[in-house]
């Protein structure tokens, strides 16, 4: 086991799952996506991208949901190896 | 009347509160499949023991704090019109999601209902859930039900009837913050409770405005302030 590797949400490519370390964020769009989900230590899977890649489609807590660049680049979270 | 009680409904979108609603009331009143699908309060009575239960169905939120107008009207709700019990509505098959909201009402008040709702379609994908356990560890009823097919309504109801005639008494598990928040709440909390009295949780409110939430320190100078002049 290497260092472990830390990307941003949105670098993610459609089949990664990320577990989530960080939310740079403040106020109520914290609140907001802590009340859905995202969460420190959840397992995030990139579901899709839209054709021009923003917004981006997350499985969270077994619910999708879609979440613009300005959101999903301040969340940071270990890529996990695929299959896990 | 002293044999009419007040019980709100409160649940994520989608977990099958209005489905609840109306089948316990015998209202029609539209449930529908999207979010903030209920707008307005729709209120609904039940007969039961020779009391009455009105039913309020606060509209479905995943939170009592992101500031929308939904969530506002349900945690002013439960927060200042304190109805005698507050059922919370969740779906079986995404607990995981459903008990944040859960965990926001019993810091709020004491008096909750935990309703497991789509106990069946939880059991068909294999899900056990232990309500005993959770009970034990929540501090308040934990009771599985299946709205759509009306299972589990007469332990509902029961329930409901023996925490308002103080059969049941609920007292939910505190939660308890890092020493760093602790350590605010213990200052500010008896400066709150001065302000707020009895009636509203201090421990909440000072978490509440800890956190810096506007909103409910104008709607407190809004109820509790008697107005000067």
């Amino acid at each position: 086991m290497g260092k472990p590797n830390i990307i941003k949400l949105v670098q993610g490519e459609k089949g990664n799952t990320i577990k989530i370390t960080s939310l740079n964020l403040e106020g109520v769009m914290r609140r907001r996506l802590l009340d859905l989900g995202f969460v420190v230590g959840a397992h995030v899977e990139v579901i899709r991208k839209s054709p021009l890649g923003d917004p981006i489609a997350y499985r969270v807590s077994q619910t999708t949901i879609a979440l613009r660049k300005e959101e999903s680049s301040r969340i940071e979270g270990e890529l996990l190896p695929n299959g896990e | 009347m002293v044999n009419e009680y007040r019980i709100a409904l409160a649940g994520n979108p989608n977990t099958g509160k209005s489905t609840l609603f109306n089948a316990l009331t015998g209202l029609r009143q539209h449930t529908g499949n999207w979010a903030g699908k209920t707008v307005s309060l729709a209120q609904g009575n039940v007969e039961y023991k020779h009391k009455t239960f009105h039913l309020i169905d606060l509209p479905g939120t995943y939170s009592l704090f992101s500031n929308s107008t939904d969530e506002e009207v349900a945690r002013n709700y439960i927060v200042f019109e304190k109805p005698d019990v507050t059922l919370v509505v969740l779906d079986a098959t995404s607990l995981e999601r459903n008990f944040n909201l859960a965990l926001q009402v019993l810091e709020m008040t004491k008096n909750v209902v935990i309703c497991i709702n789509l106990i069946d379609v939880a059991e068909q994908q294999g899900i056990q859930i232990n309500e005993r356990l959770l009970t034990n560890r929540l501090g308040v009823p934990v009771i599985k039900i299946s709205a759509r097919n009306k299972k589990g309504f007469p332990l509902l109801l029961d329930t409901i009837d023996r925490i308002v005639t103080g059969a049941i008494e609920c007292n939910p598990a505190p939660m308890t913050y890092p020493p760093m928040i602790e350590d605010k709440i213990k200052l500010i909390e008896p400066k709150v409770r001065e302000l707020v009295g009895n009636e509203i949780s201090s421990r909440w409110v000072s978490l509440r405005l800890l956190d810096g939430d506007e909103t409910l320190l104008n709607e407190i100078s809004k109820r509790l302030v008697p107005e000067e002049g």
